[in-house]
Parts: C-alpha cells; sequence; structure tokens
C-alpha cells in the first residue's frame, strides 16, 4: 500500500514538474505564442488570461479523461476542440457577467483560448490516457506554468513601458516609459529576449 | 462610390495597419514554423487566404443569419469552430479530388489551419469590428489573408538571409525570429497614419 501511495506521489510531482518547468508551454515549449504576446501589455489582463486558461484546461482536462475510454480515433481533435469550445463560452460570459472592464481589455483573445494549442496538447498528451485526478493536477500544473510565464512578460513590459505594477507606480517618475513596450513592438522583444536568456541560462548550466 | 470606398480603405487597413501577424499577434505559431523557407511560406499564405475567405464568409453568413436572428449569440464560438473544420475539410477533400498538383503543394498545411489562431481570430474580429454587410466580411476576410502571406513572405526572406549572419547562440532559432519580427512590426507601425 505504502509502495503505492509513494509511486502515486512520485507521479503527481512529476506531472507538476512537467508543467512547471520541463515542458513549460511558453517558455520550453513555444505554445500559446498568441495570447503571450497579445494580453502581456500588462499583468491584470495577464493574470485573468493565465486563470481562463487554467480553468479551461482543468475542465476540458477533466471531460476528456472521463471520456477517453469512449473516444475514437477519427472524432477525437473534434470532440476536444468542443469540449474547448464550450468551457471557453462559460468563462467568456463569466468575465462579461463579473469583470467587465477585463473582458474589454481582453476581447476576443479569451475565444481565442479555443485554438491555444496548450490546451488541445494537454487533451491529446495526457488527459485522453490518464485517470482523472492526474488528469485535473496536469492541468492545473500547465496552467499555473503558462500563468506565470504571462506574468513574467507582463511584468518586464509593465514596469518598463508605464513605470507601473499592477497599476501602482513602482520606478520613480523621473524615469521616462518606454512607450513602444506597450505596443506590439515592445511585445515581440520581450518574449524573444526573454527566450534568449533562458537560453543562455541553460547553456551556462550544461 | 461610397462602397469602393468603404471597401478600399478596409482592405488596406487590414492587409497594413491592422495586419494580423504584427498589430493582433495572431498566427504566431506557423508564423515560426514555417518562415524558413520563402516558397513553404507562400504556400502557407496561400492556404491561410483561401481558408480564411472562405471561413469569414461562411462565419459571417451563419452569425448574421441563423445566429442573430434567433439569439443563439452564446453558441458562436462553438459554431465559428465547427464552421472553420468543417471548412478546412472540405477544401481539402475538393483539392484532392479536382486539383491534385495544388492538394500535393498545401499537403501538409491544410490540417495545421484549423487551430490556426488567425482564421478564428478574423471571424471574431469581424464580430467586434461590427462588419455590416456581406461584401465587406469577404473583403476584410481576403485581406485578412493577404495581410498573414505578406508578414509570413517578407520573415521568410529574412530568415533565408540570417542563415548567414552570426547570431548569438543564446538568440538562435526562435528568439532571433521574435526579435526580428518586433523589428518588423515597428516597421508596420509607419502604416498607421495612412488612412
Amino acid at each position: 500500500m505504502a509502495a503505492t501511495l509513494d509511486g502515486q506521489t512520485g507521479e503527481y510531482r512529476e506531472v507538476v514538474a512537467t508543467g512547471l518547468w520541463r515542458e513549460m508551454p511558453v517558455f520550453r515549449m513555444l505554445l500559446g505564442t498568441c495570447p503571450t504576446l497579445a494580453v502581456t501589455a500588462a499583468v491584470k489582463p495577464a493574470l485573468t488570461m493565465g486563470l481562463c486558461v487554467i480553468f479551461v484546461l482543468v475542465c476540458s482536462n477533466l471531460m476528456v479523461s472521463l471520456m477517453r475510454k469512449a473516444l475514437r480515433p477519427h472524432v477525437r481533435i473534434l470532440l476536444f476542440t468542443l469540449t474547448i469550445a464550450t468551457f471557453v463560452t462559460i468563462a467568456d460570459l463569466f468575465l462579461r457577467a463579473f469583470q467587465p472592464r477585463m473582458s474589454e481589455v481582453l476581447g476576443p483573445y479569451v475565444p481565442l483560448i479555443i485554438v491555444n494549442c496548450v490546451i488541445i496538447w494537454r487533451a491529446e498528451a495526457r488527459a485522453s490516457n490518464s485517470g482523472v485526478l492526474v488528469s485535473i493536477v496536469d492541468g492545473l500544473a500547465m496552467g499555473a506554468g503558462f500563468t506565470i510565464a504571462l506574468c513574467i512578460l507582463a511584468s518586464i513590459r509593465e514596469i518598463l513601458g508605464t513605470g507601473h505594477l499592477f497599476e501602482i507606480q513602482v520606478l520613480p517618475k523621473a524615469f521616462p516609459p518606454w512607450a513602444a513596450m506597450g505596443l506590439p513592438v515592445g511585445a515581440f522583444l520581450t518574449y524573444g529576449f526573454v527566450l534568449g536568456f533562458i537560453n543562455f541560462l541553460k547553456r551556462k548550466r550544461a | 462610390m461610397d462602397l469602393v470606398y468603404t471597401l478600399l480603405t478596409g482592405f488596406v487597413s487590414v492587409v497594413l495597419i491592422n495586419n494580423l501577424v504584427f498589430t493582433k499577434f495572431l498566427g504566431i505559431c506557423p508564423y515560426i514554423g514555417v518562415s524558413g523557407r520563402i516558397d513553404m511560406a507562400f504556400g502557407m499564405g496561400l492556404a491561410v487566404t483561401f481558408v480564411m475567405t472562405l471561413s469569414g464568409t461562411l462565419t459571417w453568413m451563419i452569425d448574421h443569419w441563423l445566429l442573430m436572428p434567433l439569439g443563439l449569440e452564446v453558441a458562436r464560438y462553438v459554431t465559428f469552430i465547427m464552421v472553420i473544420a468543417a471548412a478546412v475539410q472540405l477544401v481539402e477533400m475538393y483539392l484532392k479530388k479536382f486539383f491534385p498538383p495544388l492538394y500535393e503543394s498545401f499537403g501538409i498545411f491544410l490540417p495545421l489551419i484549423t487551430t490556426n489562431c488567425a482564421i478564428l481570430g478574423l471571424c471574431l474580429f469581424l464580430v467586434v469590428w461590427g462588419t455590416a454587410t456581406l461584401i465587406e466580411a469577404v473583403v476584410l476576410s481576403f485581406g485578412g489573408g493577404i495581410g498573414f502571406t505578406i508578414a509570413i513572405c517578407i520573415m521568410a526572406g529574412i530568415r533565408e538571409n540570417m542563415q548567414m549572419v552570426d547570431v548569438p547562440e543564446a538568440l538562435q532559432g526562435a528568439p532571433i525570429t521574435l526579435i526580428t519580427a518586433g523589428l518588423l512590426a515597428l516597421a508596420f507601425m509607419g502604416f498607421a497614419g495612412m488612412i
């Protein structure tokens, strides 16, 4: 009994490590780049986006894991997409009702979670062949990895672009804000340089 | 004359000023993935333009003539993604049967397009922009595809030349592509004052 329990905890640890670092979607696998670039002009929308993705990811992983035995190869992707689209609709309606301002800022990028490759990748790689609990933990870990990455990029862009963090002044007023950081240019450059920095760290350690 | 003017400005705006790749960050995955060679990039661009025009038009028609009168806007996202998946399948089957050479050249890209966020993104932006007439929807979706093709071809050209450049080791691959895209986005900002 103890051995199986240990085995299970080991599996969960593995799943969490995979989501948070080893196969972190944004920095290691380069998946989900579209929202990564689009909503990271400030931390608040990035965090909202991350939470939406966690919700959709956990729910879709749960559903896919529940119906994994009934899945047939040729309708698999279609079923995944429909499941995801349903939960995204729920998330979108929830945001519109309770966070109307955020919903306006994020705009069509909330429905675009449907085609976020991270979610369909997890459905395919984990949920369609694992138990319910493992799939849920996987959804949480992957979603958390995604959210953390989004928040890192968004903090860099918000601090340099406006001198604020979470809309609170953090840099002295004398600091000239780099307006470009809030524009598409800043998104591409920040993402590129952060990726380069991570590669640099990996190379140093190897 | 008014209509022609609206359509023309809409087209130019969606190709250059509101370019899907550089200002809306849509279709970044294929943008980084297949922009290595210019012929592949062009093939991908054409396939995307084709599917985008088709699905943009179809989703507009379904949205305005079916979902809105029936008050079914809640089902919009589910419907859109179904329509896009079906459109891609149809295009694939049609090309396979009637234009085998074209199918050969599109081959690998077509299934990938279903999950290309540029397609769904454009359909959603048509809703956000409040596209009022069918002809506008057709022109805007075609323009979106052309914008994507231009962006991916420019990038492929730059990357072909970049193979001869000494890029710092840590920046090789995706990072330098993103930085290049950033500089291109900066250049495309220059179009902002055009209209």
